[in-house]
């Protein structure tokens, strides 16, 4: 048990910070998609500049388990990255929440967005059913 | 304390979630939120039928365990620190959405229009939901990723398949927002 402490110690911080910068706002992604407003690139764009320095940084560092600070490679392709890429687009305008938020919004009292969860877990079984048959 | 309670900047979030990203990687993981999706397909017995879900969802449970105190933090946060949920909308924004039938936009984290359960009680409120969702999930495991593992952690180890999937993530925004939103509210 002592050692999921800290994983929930990390998703608690998560929490507070994805609330504290108004990202699980559905408002907040709308303005983004009409280019209103610079906070979600402020938050995007600054996570990834401190994102790339620290993953350079640590490639002197070892992990928690004396290995490699590694960072798992995306397979290469394209369609299934702009085709899913654009489908995910459409839920997370529609419904405001990307797979953290969702999570996170229920603790905010939001529990209607429990509908979304199921609807996510529905599409994620279906994609397993069709995988397949799909182009990747 | 003030500083606390009021919303945060994105100069201060940003970076934040990039460290979260890195302590995540310093302990062995990664960080990715709709995987967690896929091991509660699992977990309710998927596996049985589809392949795709058939693998060790224990070998997940940290993940989970991130989800349960984000739930946690989500609580602490908009209940604890927080003095106002008011959201410092672009004035433009806020005309737009009264247009398309969206009133006090920005006096709380999601439009009663959409997630009240009045709205749920209607057909069209809860296909909105139940498509938004369902969309969310196909689509990030189709891309293999969402914001948290794509945008910021693919983006962060500058890898291209994330910057692609990056970019449909737009294309999909905006479609929805610009063309398809005014079919739906208009």
């Amino acid at each position: 048990m002592i050692k999921y402490l800290k994983f929930l110690f990390v998703g608690i911080i998560f929490g507070i910070v994805l609330v504290k910068s108004e990202a699980v706002s559905w408002y907040r992604i709308y303005e983004m998609f009409k280019f209103e407003s610079f906070h979600m690139y402020g938050i995007i764009g600054t996570a990834v500049i401190t994102g790339i320095i620290l993953l350079l940084i640590s490639k002197k560092f070892k992990n928690i388990n004396g290995g490699l600070m590694t960072v798992p490679k995306k397979e290469k392709g394209f369609t299934r990255y702009i085709v899913g890429g654009t489908i995910f687009g459409l839920g997370w305008a529609l419904s405001g929440a990307c797979p953290g938020p969702m999570y996170i919004l229920i603790g905010t009292g939001a529990f209607s967005v429990v509908i979304v969860i199921l609807g996510a877990l529905f599409g994620t079984y279906v994609y397993g059913i069709v995988k397949d048959k799909l182009p990747h | 304390m003030q500083s606390i309670l009021d919303p945060w900047p994105w100069y201060i979030s940003g970076p934040l979630i990039a460290t979260i990203m890195f302590v995540l990687i310093y302990f062995g993981k990664t960080f990715g939120m709709s995987s967690n999706l896929r091991t509660l397909c699992s977990i309710a017995g998927a596996g049985k039928k589809v392949k795709f879900f058939d693998f060790d969802w224990k070998t997940q449970r940290w993940n989970l365990t991130v989800v349960a105190g984000a739930i946690i933090g989500g609580f602490l946060a908009h209940f604890y620190l927080s003095t106002t949920t008011d959201i410092d909308l672009n004035p433009d924004t806020i005309k737009t959405l009264s247009t398309l039938g969206f009133e006090n936009a920005g006096k709380s984290l999601l439009p009663a229009e959409l997630y009240s359960w009045d709205a749920l009680l209607s057909v069209k409120g809860l296909a909105i939901l139940i498509i938004g969702g369902f969309l969310v999930g196909f689509g990030t495991r189709y891309a293999g990723g969402c914001t948290s593992g794509h945008a910021i952690t693919g983006l962060s180890s500058l890898q291209l398949p994330s910057l692609i999937a990056v970019v449909g993530f737009f294309i999909g925004g905006l479609i929805m927002i610009h063309l398809l939103f005014p079919l739906i509210f208009g």
